[in-house]
């Protein structure tokens, strides 16, 4: 250049914005990243500052990065950082972008990370078609703990556990990722692009860009695979393993679009503005319009203490039973607790559950000593019969109580009540004819209380007025019964 | 407002919602399903997110990007899930995350069975996770106490920057009780530490990693001082009839409510007996265990489980007093009959008179 | 002075960045990119350029593993010997 040349110029390209000046998170080298030389991820990095750059949105994006060489992208991206655990990044990515639609989310996740202890992640994640972009940087190999195999790892390719070649019939094949979630149907955009050598490159810088600005766009998921090459666990010059990226892995990991809906695809809806806080209560039904004070009169000065234990088939309407008669319960203003059966016998067919009525406080909402029992089939009743506490009641749903399960101490009400039900209308309705039983047996309860409390757990009008006639009818067979007792008395 | 009726899981997630809570990831499990069926009816609705994971890990890492982005959330699970989630419960310590965590335990070890038993309390009280750190665990023993302690949980998840587990048995999430919520709802808000993808937070870093040795040293001993804050500011129990006790039960969650009942009876017939219930089982109220040592004879711990509770009470006592131990598993509760026949006879080996007896004595 | 004689572009290593990896050297199109036979304090041989040839694609900067080792500057066509502009740098093409 001759001496008196003297030439204007313009930075053409130069350290992306997106990087910090200087790698301050770093203990030392603070001018320089950890990558060896040659190393794929510092030219990834690149491409994804520059992208971030273009688009202008530095200050949206968040960066989650893996575990692996690239768990350090914190010291390098001036962006909002989240470091993930291994394999996790696109579901930590997913809920970052959900709790921030607006924010521009990059999962960065290398081959041991995304695709073998996290491929669960990253596969649902594309199957959700997350807005979000995730960069999965291929070397084949596990470099940071030191050149392990990875799902991606080459047939016949040699690592520290696969001392004689990745053999298919021990390892399997190659997990060819891209391919893999391109049979998936919310991905948007998915490519598999290459640092081998400078027309891949240059398309890579692309790629990236795109997967970046499809987010940007709001169209959904993205995933951009770059095979990259690692000239220290390869033992290669940087030059050679980028040979090696477009003389060997790309045969097995075809370079191409797998997937791009780019065109078609119409921006993800923003989530709906929330309710106002007002509105919280009312939205979770807790917003009664009764407004008893906590200390509200009791209703009834009948002294109860109700511990019933109420038994039968599924189906057979035995949660309802107690939950009516624990609602009506707690309308009358007295303390109340429900406890279903719950356990393996759930599973089993037979349904029970424990029901406690009181003035005091309630201990303990178990009921192993009930003072009513009510059983709607043989088995309930021999289950339960022998722990009922003397003087207490056994209402059985049966023509004839079984004669062995007799017991001198307590009072017995059997009645074929199913049969009872269904001359009402419905033999579903046997339960609630089994209550009005209860409640005739056990006064106190206003009947105001289990109507409001019929009402508000039955919500058809027409069970409504079956239940009301079933309860009726139980009060009725309950009063002849009671007769009966009191003449014994 | 009007009490309502409704089971402890459903509580939760109302009492959560309340507390600002906007996001839960989940993955079902029995017994805790219900927990993830109101937080899928409800969040949306509520401006915020429901996402069912493709497994616990996910469940919990999604709770891991949802706080590092500064917004309360919340999963639910049982023991076999609880121990996949581990791994980002130990990462979100890590990184000082808030989340609540409810574990409506069941039957163990592996598949074991889904009734109600007390087995994670060592993988949530210890902590299953890997590295130096706690979880803060609160356990309720109704359906009103899953709602309050739910809310509170929330506040001191965000007070230590750290995830706090709800720990319920199996009972307490099933069973309906009478439930009062706050007439307020809390206003979510941004904390300053997030990464919300905005200017202000653009500078801000979530991670568990500090490679250097003295780095990682400071950073857990910083945990450790929010820890033995929390120790002496947030322990909580229930004491019941403990004034002249000289037998003191010992029982979490539904346990303390038997006890209660057991309690109830002893003293009718003259057993100074009284009942000492851990609300939050670490930070563990030991203080609580050394006051009522002075007067006690003896404590026993009852609880679903092989022990668990035991080694933290023995902990708290330090030898100060003798601990007896009554335990049913597998789903078996210990039942009221059962406690007080342990009771009695524990009385009248230790030569424990009745404080009827003793009156009498007194009058003779 | 010979408008067509000067080079389409520039470019700068930031040799305490560069690792001496070489792959600059080998994307450079006109071969304008040499390892130089210096070592940075790292010990590494930092690439250079070699002093003309440069035609600003910026292939060598995409390909470099480090944020900032390389700057590639373009050449404004215009011989206006100002010293700086809003929008870029004024350097002498020298070495």
């Amino acid at each position: 250049m001759s001496s008196e040349s003297i030439a204007e110029y313009e930075v053409a390209y130069a350290k992306p914005k997106a990087f910090y000046e200087r790698y301050e998170r770093k203990e030392e080298l603070q001018h320089a990243t950890h990558y060896c030389p040659g190393c794929g991820h510092g030219t990834v990095h690149k491409m994804l500052a520059r992208a971030i750059d273009d688009l202008g949105i530095k200050d949206r994006t968040i960066l989650v990065g893996p575990v692996g060489c690239s768990v350090f992208t914190y010291y390098y991206f001036d962006v909002g950082n989240v470091q993930a655990a291994h394999g996790r990044a696109s579901a930590v990515a997913t809920a970052m972008k959900r709790s921030h639609p607006g924010s521009v989310v990059v999962s960065y996740q290398g081959d041991g990370d995304l695709s073998a202890i996290g491929s669960a992640e990253i596969l649902h994640a594309a199957n959700r078609g997350e807005n979000i972009t995730v960069i999965f940087v291929n070397n084949a190999v596990y470099s940071m703990t030191g050149g392990q195999a990875a799902p991606t790892t080459l047939i016949g390719q040699k690592t520290t556990t696969t001392p004689d070649g990745r053999n298919p019939l021990n390892e399997g094949y190659p997990l060819r990722v891209s391919e893999l979630l391109a049979t998936l149907e919310a991905p948007v955009y998915i490519e598999r692009v290459g640092l081998g050598d400078n027309k891949q490159v240059a398309h890579a810088d692309r790629a990236i860009r795109r997967a970046m600005e499809n987010q940007v766009r709001g169209l959904g998921f993205s995933l951009i695979e770059v095979l990259s090459p690692c000239p220290t666990i390869w033992k290669m010059k940087p030059v050679d393993a980028q040979r090696w990226v477009r003389e060997e892995m790309e045969k097995t990991f075809p370079l191409g679009v797998y997937r791009d809906r780019t065109k078609d695809a119409t921006p993800r809806p923003m989530p709906k503005t929330a309710p106002a806080l007002e509105a919280l209560p009312g939205i979770l039904g807790i917003d009664g319009d009764e407004d008893l004070a906590e200390d509200a009169v009791c209703a009834t000065d009948a002294a109860i203490d109700l511990r019933v234990r109420v038994a039968g088939f599924g189906g057979q309407g035995v949660l309802l039973l107690g939950e009516v008669l624990a609602e009506a319960g707690l309308d009358a203003g007295l303390e109340v607790s429900w406890l279903p059966s719950y356990g393996p016998e759930m599973r089993s067919g037979t349904s029970n559950c424990h029901v406690r009525l009181a003035h005091e406080p309630i201990d303990s909402p178990l009921v192993t000593a009930p003072n009513v029992l009510i059983a709607m089939n043989e088995p309930s009743l021999r289950k339960f019969d022998a722990n009922v506490q003397p003087g207490g009641w056994v209402i059985y749903n049966g023509e004839e109580f079984p004669p062995d399960c007799a017991r001198q101490d307590v009072h017995v009400l059997a009645r074929p009540f199913t049969q009872i039900a269904d001359a009402l209308g419905d033999a579903r309705a046997a339960n609630m004819v089994m209550l009005g039983a209860l409640l005739e047996m056990t006064p106190g309860l206003p009947q105001a209380s289990i109507d409001a409390a019929l009402r508000r757990l039955v919500k058809n009008p027409k069970w409504v007025e079956l239940d009301e006639c079933a309860l009726t009818r139980g009060r009725e067979l309950a009063r002849e019964v009671l007769q009966e007792v009191l003449q014994e008395v | 407002m009007r009490k309502q009726l409704m089971k402890g899981n459903e509580a939760i997630v109302r009492s959560a919602i309340l507390a600002g809570c906007r996001a839960f990831y989940g993955y079902p499990i029995t017994p805790a399903s219900e927990i993830t069926e109101a937080a899928a009816l409800y969040l949306p609705q509520v401006g915020g997110v429901f996402l069912q994971a493709e497994s616990e890990v996910a469940a919990i890492n999604m709770l891991y990007g949802a706080s590092s982005a500064g917004v309360r959330c919340m999963t639910a699970s049982s023991g076999p899930g609880i121990s996949l989630m581990q791994e980002g419960i130990s990462y979100m310590a890590g990184a000082e995350l808030p989340c609540v965590i409810a574990d409506i335990t069941r039957g163990g070890p592996g598949l074991g069975n889904i009734a109600s038993e007390q087995g994670d309390y060592h993988q949530v009280v210890k902590g299953g996770g890997n590295g130096n750190y706690r979880t803060l665990v609160l356990a309720p023993n109704s359906a009103q106490e899953m709602a309050d302690l739910t809310a509170w949980a929330f506040d001191l998840a965000d007070r230590y920057r750290n995830p706090v587990v709800v720990l319920a048995d199996g009972f307490v999430g099933q069973m309906m009780e009478p439930v009062a919520f706050p007439r307020s709802a809390v206003a979510p808000r941004l904390p300053g530490w997030a990464v919300a993808g905005t200017q202000e937070s653009r500078g801000n870093l979530i991670t568990s990693l500090h490679m250097e040795a003295n780095a990682l040293e400071a950073h857990v001993r910083k945990l450790e001082t929010k820890y033995r804050e929390a120790e002496r500011n947030e322990t909580r129990s229930e004491a019941w009839c403990t004034e002249d006790a000289e037998i003191v039960l010992v029982g979490y969650g539904i346990v303390g409510r038997i006890l209660k009942a057991v309690t109830a009876e002893a003293r009718a017939e003259g057993l100074r007996v009284g009942v000492l219930r851990p609300i939050t089982l670490y930070p563990f109220p030991t203080a609580q265990f050394e006051r009522l040592a002075r007067r006690a004879r003896v404590f026993v711990v009852v609880e679903m489980s092989n022990g668990q509770l035991l080694e933290d009470v023995k902990l708290a006592l330090n030898g100060a007093r003798p601990v007896e131990f009554l335990n049913r598993m597998g789903g078996n509760v210990p039942s009221h009959d059962e406690v007080f026949a342990f009771v009695r006879e524990l009385a009248a080996r230790m030569g424990l008179e009745t404080a009827a007896a003793e009156e009498q004595m007194a009058h003779v | 002075m010979n408008a067509e004689r000067q080079d389409r572009g520039l470019l700068r290593v930031n040799e305490e960045e560069c690792k001496g990896c070489g792959l600059c050297v080998e994307a450079c199109p006109p071969k304008a990119i040499a390892m130089g036979e210096r070592m940075n304090h790292y010990g590494y041989r930092t690439a250079m350029y070699k002093g003309s040839g440069c035609t600003a694609c910026g292939i060598c900067f995409l390909v470099c593993p480090e944020p900032g080792a390389i700057t590639v500057l373009r050449t404004v066509k215009r011989m206006v010997a100002a010293l700086q502009t809003e929008t870029g740098v004024a350097a002498c093409a020298s070495n």
